[in-house]
């Protein structure tokens, strides 16, 4: 039952997550809500499933929830980067501040 | 037609640099717009990489998705910054949709031939999925406030709560002994969904931040679930860095707080919450006039502004920079002193701060606020509570005991700006109120800063 696939698959959940740990614990809370969102966008890449099983089209079930699935992912890609984007470029810093 | 599978695995190895390179830049103002472009890029690759797939025989309905997608994607995008904690509880909501149906379709698609290992991680996947999508939908809804906000508690609830997760294990146990029982796997979907509204019901405004970082760890542990279910290394490594993220939060939340970790893991939120009604006694407290107020203010050297959800439910924000510029030009030393839960997400204070051009080095975290508040000749708490309260300091019988608070009480003058005396969510009163140092400011938060202003740049006999 415990394939070369899955324990592969374990190692690379061990290791992403401790550069998870290791990168977002030096976030400092200023900006917090962009990363939130951030990680929110890039965690859309769940959209890469939803296209194969809507493009493989195995079965009508297959067909509308991959459909739907992409839709709801896409949308947390295309407005997770902008309002990220968004709120980044207000944070300044008083040095660079014009008057 | 290998050459094309190569292909798609060097673009996922590719967006996976660009991904963890994305949350790196983050972590420095400098470069965290970088940020945001390295995992733009990733993304687009990883797609174009994915859909050319040999295996996809019809392009129209992923097309017609995709474009959908964008379409709802751009304003959800383009929201008021003050509304960003619903459309980031929202997005959760979103996300763990995508991860659910695509759980869902995979189970029907390969039942009853599924392993017990997949069939264990494919359950976790929808089980957290579900539990996000309805959590974060009312997550939201509070927040949007189409529901109330008050926290509802009843007896047992706990027990209830517990126990509907309990059925929910076992359904996804019987399920891995013998993945052919399709019958049983809607019911382990809908407790799923059921247990997510369940786990808010209790949940009132000052826990959004906990609620909010809680709800975004498990979305990204049901992704992660996702690739281990479809052998996808991509999504296991953007699963568990979201998973990462949302956890670190919650812990630094829970802290915040002074909650134990293990509390706010089993969604018993909002517990510690009614225990003491505000005493009905009436005790004297001293108020100011907006004249008074900016007369003391512009008398300061130092001024330390702490801001809470009431000044975002006021929109003060930029009132507050008309404030701070009146302030720097005579001289004064500003800064804001923000508490981790603040508002009701991570962040939520530099955010709306930042919005009203306020520079990010003026926001100080509380302990850098604190070891300089002795020094501070007056703080200003605009819309802010609990985070100012005292009794967390002094009082063993508070509910909030023991959490950590900014110290605006050793301020030579304390200034608070309150609608009433009206004790606020959490129903704990505030002993600062009292303070012989303190002065109350009584009025909306945008209309009292307002005035004062108007004091200080001499346009007040205009009118």
């Amino acid at each position: 039952m415990v394939t070369p696939d899955l324990i592969s698959s374990l190692y690379v959940f061990i290791l992403a997550a401790f550069i998870g740990f290791e990168v977002i614990r030096r976030v400092s809370p200023l900006p917090h809500t962009p990363l939130m969102s951030l990680t929110n966008a890039l965690d859309a890449i769940a959209v890469v499933g939803a296209i194969i099983l809507a493009g493989e089209r195995k079965s009508n079930l297959a067909l509308i929830f991959g459909t739907i699935a992409i839709v709801a992912a896409t949308s947390n890609i295309v407005g997770g980067f902008i309002i990220t984007d968004r709120m980044l470029k207000m944070f300044k810093s008083s040095r660079t501040q014009k008057p | 037609m290998i050459p094309a599978t190569h292909l798609i695995e060097a673009t996922y190895i590719i967006a996976v640099v660009l991904f963890i390179l994305s949350l790196k830049w983050l972590s420095s103002p400098a470069t965290a717009r970088h940020g945001v472009w390295a995992g733009e890029a990733g993304m687009l690759l990883a797609i174009i990489g994915t859909l050319m797939y040999h295996g996809i025989v019809d392009y129209k309905w992923i097309a017609i998705a995709l474009v959908l997608g964008a379409i709802i994607g751009v304003p959800l995008g383009n929201v008021q910054m003050t509304a960003v904690p619903q459309r980031t509880a929202l997005s959760h909501a979103f996300g763990a949709l995508c991860v659910t149906l695509v759980g869902t379709a995979e189970f029907y698609l390969r039942t009853p031939n599924v392993s017990a290992f997949v069939m264990s991680v494919l359950s976790l996947e929808v089980i957290l999925g579900g539990l996000t999508i309805t959590g974060s939908l009312m997550a939201a809804g509070k927040l949007q406030e189409w529901l109330p906000q008050r926290p509802i508690t009843y007896k047992g609830q706990n027990f209830v709560n517990l126990g509907m997760l309990a059925i929910a294990v076992v359904i996804a146990v019987m399920l891995v002994r013998n993945p052919g029982q399709t019958h049983l796997y809607p019911f382990m979907v809908g407790i799923a969904l059921v247990f997510g509204v369940m786990m808010i019901i209790p949940i009132g405004g000052a826990d959004m931040p906990t609620v909010i970082s809680l709800l975004n760890s498990y979305a990204g542990l049901s992704a992660a679930a996702m690739g281990f279910v479809l052998n996808s290394k991509l999504l296991i490594v953007a699963g568990s860095l979201d998973g990462a993220s949302g956890f670190i939060l919650s812990v630094n939340m829970s802290k915040a707080m002074n909650r134990s970790f293990t509390n706010v893991l089993f969604g018993a939120f909002g517990q510690v919450q009614t225990s003491t009604a505000g005493a009905g006694e009436a005790k004297p407290v001293r108020s100011a006039t907006p004249e008074e107020a900016a007369a003391i203010l512009s008398a300061a050297n130092k001024v330390a502004i702490v801001p809470g959800y009431g000044m975002a439910v006021a929109q003060a924000q930029h009132k507050v920079r008309e404030l701070y510029d009146a302030l720097t030009k005579r001289g004064v030393d500003v800064k804001f002193g923000i508490h981790p839960v603040a508002g009701r997400m991570p962040g939520h204070m530099n955010v709306l701060l930042a919005e009203a051009d306020i520079p990010y080095d003026k926001l100080l975290e509380m302990d850098d606020m604190n070891s300089e508040m002795a020094q501070t000749d007056v703080a200003l708490v605009i819309g802010a509570n609990d985070v100012t309260n005292p009794a967390a300091r002094t009082d063993p019988g508070s509910p909030i005991y023991g959490m950590p608070i900014l110290d605006v009480d050793k301020a030579r003058t304390v200034m608070v700006i309150k609608r009433s005396m009206s004790p606020g969510f959490a129903g704990i009163d505030n002993p600062l109120y009292y303070l012989d140092n303190t002065l109350m400011l009584f009025g909306d938060a945008k209309q009292f800063v307002n005035s004062i202003v108007r004091e200080l740049t001499g346009a007040g006999g205009g009118h």
